[in-house]
């Protein structure tokens, strides 16, 4: 293991966001992926966004199962109570989580192995409970962590740096999601900075769980010709689709997109995000539109990137269950026990 | 199987039907009314796996004593079912009473001349007194109650009043119910001697008693400890404790102004689910649970485990049924104990409760809550099928007011403020027992939790010595344990004795019965109770004032005295098992005689 420096920033010096943090307190231990490694590159792009959206690090929980891509949570904002659980089960400890606290901004970091294989099933249903989060997957289309083994994201035909070559098709992470029923769902490079920051910021503002699957090369095992995930592959082959940005309420919206260009969705929170529609015939808010596209561009072998769904509308975990807007861990005790006289009424019934 | 003779308040009645023919409220009504003559009364459903269709059978027992246990005897037979007509017969204890429909015939051949049979002609009447079918079925169970009314000699005016508060809001059906009541009431009158030998009659007071069964007393103990979020995935026999805590949620927890609920239910994905959602609301500082049975806990193990390795609050309800696999997921048994004990890889041991009724299952789910806080580890309530599905005479549940939750060592902003640094694992009072901080309220306290080897700061580590400090150092919290889980219960005979008996949980009945029955044969023998693991001083003492101590307990490899020997191999030698674990719970019948061939060998032969 090589402990290498934090790939350096290009910001200004010590430029402070709206609540007075600079780029640095958003900053967690230091990473000890391969240098190279694009999930570092995705932790880069969560750090900027979580930064520009001036999120106060106490307010988030950053969540992992197991992998090299759920080690991630410990490499950003120090500030906030990470937890690294097991296998393919951050979505359920994080739907706990949330439940508990729906105050809590929850960041749920997983990989390619982690939700698509053991986890393909909590995947599956925190998606389905519209638990209000960020679910990142870190797609590497390999294990990493246990070097090298095929993922199921693996394309067919693709090579292992072995040179076994992988007979069956792959599991598309992102129409998985559209039509298990996401309300959000994006895909981008972690080598595409520009495309990736603004669709973190608009999955974070998103009002449910938002699936961001982020190609994420694996240097070391996944890096090579033959692979599909590689970064040159990937860079040849990608394809954008919608570009997001969010402009949050409180800085003043400027000019900087065209009209005719741009498709704006006002969030929940009151900010706006802007879909820059590079193809235009794309509209993000339609299922269908959304899985014919995918599947058209995927004959080609063109992987389409950008925001490719979204419903705002969908009721998240607490709107179904009708919890209190109050967080459940916060409510008083006097609130939540009947007390002594409603126990002995109601044993009157069992006389 | 002993005989039937003069029964007052002291028999056992059973009642054979089919599953989904809506015979149980027929049963809790027997079962009610004579509760409500201040008779000691338990319940026990037998029931298939299966939802319509098979033989189901509810077993009444009456004890002017006050046992509670189950006892292989029948005095009085209710055999509404053709299919299981011969097996009913069969099981009647010499000198008892079989009833059954007589509408259609049965075979002679079958009779028994040691046993008293009355024919009751129930689908004859209901058919010339009711027109719809569907209502026919129904009433015919209803009729049978009116038989047993007058056969049983059971209060027709506590009946009648039954009737009026279990169908306050539809009064039609107080009519046509008391109707079939009359009808069977009637024709036993006329035809037989009533009331029987066996018969009821009204005695002391129950009002300070409640007829309850020990899923719902466990749903209600969640309430009541504060507990918000509940995680789960159906499985027989726990499904009554989440149904209850929907309940009571539904009824105590809601906002008055706009109805929002104060709680959050999720039917998981699977057990695997349940857990993680538990520890995810624990974690946070919402108090979460999950109940279950053996099989979910099998597949909860990864993070019963975790949540152990980085010490994360937990409540597990497990309420056990038959095993290995899926087993007989109707039946009961003590299976789990050393499942729960151990549960996950590596070297992990986990608090447990054994409640012995549901009386106690109210109780120790507050227990559950506490502990996981204070000892931040996930604590285990084994309640079983019989305690959890049956229906238990027990004292009123009682509530302090000053209750407040505890929830252990955990710092706040302000605590925070105080300090130069918070670190998650230092063992700063030697208790074994580190401060935690809640995520959402203060940076200073974010810390990173993990089931990858860490040392005392919270940090990853590969290193041997800050790995083993950690590890090491949740020994010492063990030992904390041991002085706050709740003391075993101990029962002194009537004379100094050599003889001990330990066991715990649903066995409790059996042998608190068997002990008064093994004193008259001249039997003397101390009882102890465990209530929770790990075990506390008293069992030690116990251990060691005793040169033959019984261990009874429903499960086929002595799970119990296994654990029991771990912690005190010196004395492991006087250890005796005594156990029942063919599905149906251990009678008081089966300890004694057990206890006496080993304590007689001769006299018993
Ligand atoms: C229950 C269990 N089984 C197997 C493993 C071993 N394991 C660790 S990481 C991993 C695969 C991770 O793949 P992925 O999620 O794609 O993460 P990556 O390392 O590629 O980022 C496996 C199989 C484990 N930790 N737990
Ligand atoms: S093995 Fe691959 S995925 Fe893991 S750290 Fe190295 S480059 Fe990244
Ligand atoms: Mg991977």
């Amino acid at each position: 293991m090589s402990f290498i420096k934090r790939p350096k920033f290009d910001l200004p010096g010590q430029k402070l966001n709206e609540i007075g943090l600079a780029l640095r307190d958003y900053e967690g231990t230091m990473s000890t992926l391969c240098a190279g490694c694009g999930h570092d590159s995705i932790t880069a792009a969560l750090i900027q966004a979580l930064w520009e959206m001036s999120i106060a690090p106490e307010q988030l929980i950053k969540l992992s199962g197991i992998g090299c891509s759920s080690k991630t949570p410990a490499y950003f904002v120090h500030g906030a109570h990470g937890f690294n659980s097991v296998h393919g089960r951050m979505p359920s400890v994080a739907t706990g989580a949330l439940a508990g606290n729906r105050d809590l901004i929850g960041i749920g970091v997983s990989g390619d192995g982690d939700s698509l294989s053991i986890g393909f099933g909590q995947f599956g249903h925190v998606i389905r409970r519209n638990v209000n989060m960020l679910y990142l997957i870190e797609n590497n289309g390999v294990y990493a962590l246990t070097k090298g083994q095929f993922s199921a994201s693996a394309d067919a035909g693709s090579t292992s740096k072995k040179g076994e070559v992988n007979q069956m098709h792959n599991i598309n992470a992102v129409a998985t999601a559209i039509s298990m029923g996401a309300s959000f769902v994006g895909r981008s490079f972690s080598g595409d900075r520009e495309q990736l920051v603004p669709m973190l910021k608009a999955a974070i503002a998103h009002p449910g769980c938002a699936v961001v699957d982020v190609i994420s090369p694996c240097v070391t095992f996944n890096n090579h010709e033959g692979s599909t995930k590689s970064y040159t592959y990937t860079r040849e082959h990608k394809m954008r689709v919608t570009e997001t940005d969010l402009i949050p309420v409180r800085s003043e919206i400027t000019a900087s997109y065209y009209a005719g260009d741009t498709y704006p969705v006002r969030l929940h929170d009151g900010s706006t995000i802007l879909l820059r529609k590079v193809d235009p015939d794309y509209d993000p808010t339609r299922r269908n539109n959304a899985l014919g596209f995918l599947e058209r561009y995927r004959h080609r072998g063109e992987i389409v990137t950008g925001l490719l769904f979204i419903d705002q509308n969908v009721p998240d975990m607490h709107v179904q269950s009708r919890t209190v807007d109050t967080p459940l861990k916060a409510l008083g005790f006097d609130r939540l026990n009947p007390g002594s006289e409603v126990l002995a009424k109601l044993q009157q019934g069992m006389k | 199987m002993s005989e039937t003779q003069s029964r007052i308040n002291d028999f056992v009645l059973k009642i054979a039907t089919v599953n989904g023919t809506g015979s149980a409220s027929a049963n809790g009504l027997l079962m009610k009314a004579m509760f409500r003559m201040g008779i000691p009364v338990t319940g026990k459903n037998l029931f298939p796996s299966n939802i319509q269709g098979l033989p189901t059978w509810y077993e009444i027992r009456a004890s002017h004593d006050g046992y509670m246990s189950y006892l292989n005897r029948v005095d009085v037979m209710v055999a509404m079912n053709a299919q299981t007509y011969q097996k009913d017969l069969d099981e009647v204890s010499p000198g008892g009473f079989l009833i059954y429909d007589s509408t259609w015939p049965r075979e002679r051949t079958l009779a028994r001349d040691d046993i008293t049979v009355l024919g009751v002609p129930l689908a004859k009447i209901c058919n010339e007194n009711f027109s719809l079918a569907r209502i026919r079925v129904l009433m015919k169970n209803v009729a049978y109650v009116g038989v047993l009314v007058a056969l049983l000699d059971i209060d027709l005016d506590i009946m009648r009043t039954l009737l009026e508060e279990t169908f306050a809001s539809k009064p039609k059906l107080v009519e046509s119910n008391l109707k079939a009541i009359m009808l069977g009431y009637e024709y036993a009158a006329n035809n037989f001697t009533c009331p029987l030998p066996v018969r009821a009659e009204r005695m002391g007071d129950n009002s300070g008693n409640i007829l309850i069964n020990g899923n719902e007393a466990a749903g209600l103990g969640c309430v009541y400890a504060g507990a918000t979020v509940g995680a789960w995935y159906p499985i027989t026999p726990s499904t009554g404790v989440m149904d209850a805590f929907t309940k009571y949620c539904h009824m105590f927890r809601t906002d008055p102004e706009t109805g929002d609920n104060l709680f959050c239910i999720i039917q998981a994905e699977d057990e695997l689910a349940a857990a993680g959602m538990v520890l995810g609301a624990n974690w946070v500082g919402a108090r979460g649970f999950t109940p279950t049975s053996g099989p979910g806990i099998s597949l909860m193990s990864e993070f019963i485990g975790f949540a152990y390795y980085a010490e994360i609050p937990s409540v597990f309800i497990d309420v056990q049924r038959v095993g290995p696999s899926t087993g007989m997921p109707t039946r009961t048994q003590q299976c789990d104990v050393m499942l729960c004990a151990y549960a996950s890889h590596g070297d992990t041991r986990h608090p447990i409760l054994f409640p012995a009724n549901p009386h106690e299952c109210f109780t120790m789910a507050v227990t559950a809550f506490d502990l996981a806080e204070r000892l931040q580890t996930p604590v285990f309530m084994l309640s079983d099928l019989d305690i959890g599905m049956n229906d238990w005479m027990v004292p009123e549940l009682t509530w302090d007011d000053n209750y407040r939750p505890d929830r252990g060592k955990v710092l706040g902003p302000k605590d925070l403020a105080k300090m130069d640094r918070f670190v998650r694992y230092l063992d700063v009072d030697g208790d074994g027992i580190t401060y935690r901080t809640l995520p959402g309220e203060d940076p200073k306290g974010a810390y990173f939790v993990r089931g990858s080897g860490h040392n005392r700061y919270g940090a990853y580590t590969e290193d041997s010595d800050a790995y083993q400090d950690v590890i090491d150092r949740l020994l010492v919290k063990w030992e904390t344990a041991k002085t706050v889980v709740p003391d075993a219960v101990i029962s002194k005979a009537n004379q100094p004795t050599r003889l001990g008996i330990i066991a715990y949980g649903s066995s409790d009945g059996a042998v608190i019965e068997a002990r008064d029955r093994l004193e008259e044969q001249g039997i003397h023998a101390n009882y102890l109770r465990i209530r929770a693991f790990p075990f506390t001083r008293e069992v030690m003492d116990f251990l060691h004032d005793h040169d033959t101590v019984f261990v009874v307990e429903q499960n086929r490899d002595a799970q119990m005295k296994s654990l029991l020997m771990l912690e005190y191999n010196h004395i492991a030698d006087r250890l005796v098992s005594i156990l029942h674990y063919n599905g149906m719970p251990i009678s008081s019948e089966y300890v004694v005689r057990d206890v006496s061939k080993q304590v007689n060998p001769e006299a018993a032969a």
